[in-house]
């Protein structure tokens, strides 16, 4: 998924603070439409940012929607998502379509989307 | 959007949004990239059930044509705006469409965002044809199956579909379709040329294994 030679080091101020200093080695493998969905509620002294996410993804939130409502470059809520993973206030539901570029969905996924798009 | 306003006005949902059910569980992507002004905003906002919302992601990439004598400069920091929106397609799929530049620089981001993509639209505005070029060479280089689609701007209609894909040098397996963006079931009639293409795709596979 990350393009091999690369090293992350984002907007550094901002990172550090809302992750503790860490970095992509902590990111897990959370996709851009990775649904999460709260299993708790916040908890006192629970850093602001979890606090939001948690609020949000009472209703399933993909990763993408957290980045866009938290104003945060989407690495950066991929951490704070695995920290919640990490301590099970959140669960993750990953997205079933195959990673890989050359592989394709079978007949019958892509039969679904067919016809949820002709129903719009 | 600050989360202390929308408390105040007693949301249980920050900037209220609109959730999905909870019975969701399975993201889908589709990506439509093209040059500037293109109508890729357009596009997304016309079948999407929610408003368009912008996020970003900034990567940066050391030793890319370093010289190494200069112990400084040696990175490059690349943030991609890029904007999306979203149909529910039954009480578990949901299909996520991007909005997604196609200059140079995003492409260094494309497999870390848009990995597991199920196709993309090439959306094409006649009077800047370069602008198409890269993007396909792009998606044939990453092996994204894609589709194109002239968005129907004035003066577009001058030219056949026949004359445009000579110009993009476009082979004959990929489906070309005129659109108009801002329109909802032209949209969706494109979302449904690349997911039919892309059946046809799937089922000549699972003929030939
Ligand atoms: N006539 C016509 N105008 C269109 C069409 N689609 C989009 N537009 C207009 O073209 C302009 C640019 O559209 P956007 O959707 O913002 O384009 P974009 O690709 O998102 O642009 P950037 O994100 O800035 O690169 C807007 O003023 C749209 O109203 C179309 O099909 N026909
Ligand atoms: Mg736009």
């Amino acid at each position: 998924m990350m393009i091999r030679e690369a090293v992350d080091s984002e907007d550094p101020d901002r990172l550090y603070t809302v992750t503790g200093g860490r970095s992509r080695a902590d990111e897990p493998d959370l996709d851009l439409v990775t649904l999460i969905v709260s299993e708790t509620d916040p908890v006192p002294g629970m850093q602001s940012e979890h606090v939001r996410i948690l609020r949000t993804c009472r209703y399933p939130t993909a990763v993408v929607e957290l980045a866009s409502e938290l104003n945060l470059p989407v690495s950066v809520v991929k951490i704070l998502v695995s920290d919640l993973l990490g301590s099970g206030h959140v669960s993750a539901r990953h997205p079933s379509s195959p990673r890989a570029s050359a592989q394709l969905p079978d007949a019958a996924f892509l039969k679904k989307v067919l016809v949820g798009l002709h129903n719009l | 959007m600050d989360s202390t306003i929308s408390e105040a006005h007693g949301r249980a949902d920050p900037a209220g949004r609109t959730p999905l059910r909870s019975t969701a569980t399975d993201g889908l992507k589709i990506v439509v990239v093209g040059g500037f002004g293109v109508g890729k905003t357009t596009m997304v906002r016309s079948v999407s059930e929610i408003r368009p919302l912008n996020t970003e992601e900034t990567m940066t990439q050391a030793g890319v044509g370093v010289d190494h004598n200069t112990a400084v400069t040696d990175k490059t920091t690349t943030t991609v705006a890029f904007d999306f929106g979203r149909i529910s397609l039954n009480e578990e799929m949901i299909l996520y469409l991007f909005g997604a530049p196609g200059q140079e620089r995003f492409w260094f981001l494309w497999d870390r965002l848009f990995a597991g993509t199920l196709g993309a639209v090439v959306l094409v505005d006649t009077r800047r044809i370069e602008d198409s070029w890269y993007a396909i060479d792009r998606l044939e280089h990453h092996g994204t199956p894609f589709i194109v689609a002239r968005n129907n701007f004035p003066g577009s209609e001058e030219h056949s579909l026949g004359e445009l894909r000579e110009a993009l040098t476009l082979s004959r397996d990929v489906p070309l379709v005129d659109c108009d963006a801002r329109v909802r079931e032209s949209s969706k009639r494109v979302l449904i040329t690349l997911v039919d293409h892309l059946y046809a795709l799937s089922t000549a596979r699972e003929t030939v294994s």
